[in-house]
């Protein structure tokens, strides 16, 4: 086992989606999501507090140790690294390019890979569980694949050990701790610790932290390799789902205990 | 013309603490509300996101922000939760304010930087039973004896007073007396810093209030509390006078509180009047229920404005005593208001106490009166016209 890197070089990737809290709509003919209220993606905060919390471990930013925050989308997705930065990583890189619209799983992680390989040298990759709109859950193993790191799924703990991380993992039956030597990607679950709300402290300093655009001629990438015309798959079909019905209301009258059984025997979860 | 858009910084700080409320604060509140217990845990979140430290500089921990930015936060908070935001607001401008208006570098070492942090809380104690609206009832004594304060006295309505993270609560007492030219007495009144754990200090048992119930609120006995000679704050006999000037910022903060309290009743309004159907229609396609909202809109507009212009004002180093007294007059009102015609928007379940809106109906109520009544605001109005 090696040692810890003396600079630990931490990258985040963060999707800025759609505000849960809004009605999701969508858009025109394509299938593609309005985006008009676009937030840093709630799981993906976690993977930002997973990274700070990494750093702080081992004595934060004023230790030179580095958590880069990476997102892939329009200009509306810079308020995702925005909140990254409020929350206190220390830069961004903003990937943005028209030809990237409707890239699907694999033209997105080829794309970011790319764009990892531009911006070199990192120790640890996280990334969330799930973005909250696609919900694939391709994007991290792709991208472990293509850059040839090990990687650590789902997990909700993690910490250094020398040169190793060391990631927790909760199944339903067991709790693993898995060990896996530097560089490495993981990605983290909403079972790591709340993160936090940024501090007006950090909503000042993130005016003033660096964030660099990329583009696609930037990553030695054709237009014809992502996008649409770069994706292995397409949505074929798309229909908004009809809304969620209001539920069954039992008003206990003595046999509220009855009732309550039979509508869980009747969707045999009983 | 002024533009009336928040800078970006301003405007990131609203939505973030917005989100806080609505995701941290406003699922506990009604439990909060019903065992009238103390949010420690929000409280504590709320010093790890800066909130008490917003006004005050970095060397005294603070986050570099400045009143308006805490105001900005109250506005937030007071629309799900307003014992949450005084007692946010009554830890940065009673409690933690004084020290940094009127400390010594000493003092504010001393003093300031757990408050900053929201670690601990403080009080101001001026109100007695017989000194309410009218301070120079004040009967609280402190006599200098070797070297020590010995206090003696009583006080009633203390927020933050009697929490297990209260560090201190600032008292007026009277120091002296002198004779005005007429003959009459002239009460000398100073502040003093009174350590919760000083012996003779007592906050007596919490008071049985009509709202704010998650707010810690205490009468207060001190029998000859014993404190150092150095824990007079600000100037022997400018006591009141200080209390005046602290009481003039605050009223920007409790505006602010009020308009949030407005918002969310009106936020509330609408969401029930879409949803709410009777006679086969949402009753909000009633105009009568529409113009009562719209209404109610407009106090909550109307009140933020005030106080946006107060706290313009006071940020630009102008006078701001008058804009202060007026917002604070208009977004209480609003505030009393709102909630009483959200309750009217939500029938029967605006009577039930776990509703918001009716939370707000009982909360309101102290925003007519605390930190200076709506009577003393017209005359703190009529005084600055000349009247
Ligand atoms: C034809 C077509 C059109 C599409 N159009 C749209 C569209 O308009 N809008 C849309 O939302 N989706 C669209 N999609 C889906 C889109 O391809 C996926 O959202 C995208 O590939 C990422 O997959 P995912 O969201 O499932 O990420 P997941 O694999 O579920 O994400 C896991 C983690 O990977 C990281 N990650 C994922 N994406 C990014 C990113 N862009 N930047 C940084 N980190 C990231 C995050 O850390 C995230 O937590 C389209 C797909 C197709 C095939
Ligand atoms: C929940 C709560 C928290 C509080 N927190 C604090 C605290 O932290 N610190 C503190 O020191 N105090 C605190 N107070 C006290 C509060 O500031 C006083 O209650 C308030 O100033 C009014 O004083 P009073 O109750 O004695 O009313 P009074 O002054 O007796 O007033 C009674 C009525 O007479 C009216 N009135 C009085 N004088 C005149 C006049 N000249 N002309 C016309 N009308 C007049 C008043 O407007 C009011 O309507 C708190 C009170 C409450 C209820």
């Amino acid at each position: 086992m090696s040692d810890a890197p003396a600079q630990l070089k931490v990258l985040v990737l963060v999707k800025y989606v759609p505000d849960a809290q809004f009605d999701r709509h969508l858009t025109g003919e394509s299938p593609r999501l309005d985006r008009s209220d676009s937030i840093l993606s709630e799981l993906d905060e976690y993977a930002v507090e997973a990274a700070l919390q990494l750093i702080e471990a081992h004595g934060g930013a004023k230790a030179g140790h580095e958590v880069t925050v990476l997102t892939m989308g329009p200009a509306a997705a810079s308020n995702a690294v925005k909140k990254s930065l409020q929350m206190g990583a220390t830069r961004g890189v903003h990937l943005n390019d028209d030809a990237l619209a409707g890239s699907d799983a694999a033209a997105t992680s080829l794309a970011l890979a790319e764009a990892i390989r531009h911006e070199g040298g990192f120790d640890l990759v996280f990334t969330g569980m799930s973005s909250t709109d696609g919900e694939t859950s391709l994007v991290p193993s792709q991208l472990a694949e293509r850059l040839g790191l090990p990687q650590v799924t789902l997990v909700s703990e993690v910490s250094l050990d020398g040169g190793d991380i060391v990631a927790r993992r909760d199944g339903d039956t067991e709790t693993q701790y898995v060990r896996a030597p530097l560089p490495a990607l993981v990605s983290v679950t909403d079972q790591f610790e709340e993160p936090r709300y940024p501090n007006f402290k950090g909503i000042i300093g993130a005016k003033k932290k660096k964030t660099t655009p990329l583009s696609l001629a930037e990553l030695g990438l054709g237009a014809d390799q992502v996008g649409a015309a770069g994706s292995w798959t397409e949505v074929a079909s798309s229909e908004a789902r009809p809304a969620r019905t209001a539920g069954t209301v039992i008003t206990d009258q003595g046999d509220a205990g009855v009732k309550l059984a039979d509508f869980l025997a009747d969707r045999k979860l009983l | 013309m002024p533009n009336f858009e928040l800078e970006e910084e301003y405007q990131d700080l609203v939505d973030t603490v917005r989100d806080f409320a609505d995701e941290v604060i406003a699922p506990v509140s009604a439990k909060h509300d019903e065992e009238h217990s103390f949010p420690y845990e929000i409280v504590a979140q709320m010093g790890q996101m800066g909130l008490f430290g917003l006004p005050f500089p970095e060397e005294h921990g603070g986050m570099g922000g400045d009143y308006f930015a805490l105001s900005l936060a109250l506005e937030e908070i007071a629309r799900v939760d307003q014992s949450c935001a005084i007692t946010l607001e009554a830890g940065v401008s009673l409690g933690a304010m004084p020290v940094y208006r009127f400390g010594t570098d000493e003092q504010k070492a001393k003093w300031l930087p757990k408050l900053a942090s929201g670690e601990a809380l403080a009080g101001f104690g001026l109100t007695e039973s017989e000194a309410g609206s009218d301070a120079s009832g004040t009967r609280t004594t402190a006599k200098l004896e070797n070297g020590e304060w010995v206090i003696n006295g009583t006080k009633e309505f203390i927020t933050n007073s009697g929490t297990d993270i209260t560090q201190h609560v600032t008292v007026t007492a009277v120091t002296g007396t002198s004779e005005r030219e007429d003959g009459s007495v002239k009460k000398e009144i100073s502040t003093i810093i009174v350590p919760t754990d000083t012996e003779g200090f007592t906050a007596e048992p919490a008071y049985n209030k009509v709202g704010w119930n998650a707010s810690d609120t205490h009468p207060l006995t001190l029998k000859n509390v014993r404190v150092p000679e150095e824990n007079l704050l600000g100037v022997r006999g400018r006591g009141y006078a200080n209390f005046l000037s602290i009481l003039d910022e605050g009223r920007i903060a409790i505006a602010a509180l009020a308009t949030g309290a407005a918002q969310g009743c009106v936020d509330e309004s609408v969401r029930y009047a879409k949803e709410r159907e009777q006679f086969g229609r949402n009753i909000g396609s009633n105009q009568a229920i529409q113009f009562k909202i719209a209404r109610m809109q407009t106090r909550a507009h109307t009140a933020r404005l005030a106080y946006y212009k107060a706290a313009s004002n006071m940020l630009a180093g102008k006078p701001f005593k008058t804009e202060a007294a007026i917002a604070k007059l208009v977004a209480g009102e609003a505030a009393m208001d709102n909630a009483r015609d959200a309750t009217q928007v939500f029938g029967g379940y605006g009577f039930m106490n776990e509703f918001l809106v009716s939370r707000h109906y009982r909360d309101s109520k102290i925003l007519e009166v605390g930190e200076g009544t709506t009577e003393v605001q017209l005359m703190l109005i009529a005084r600055e016209l000349g009247l």
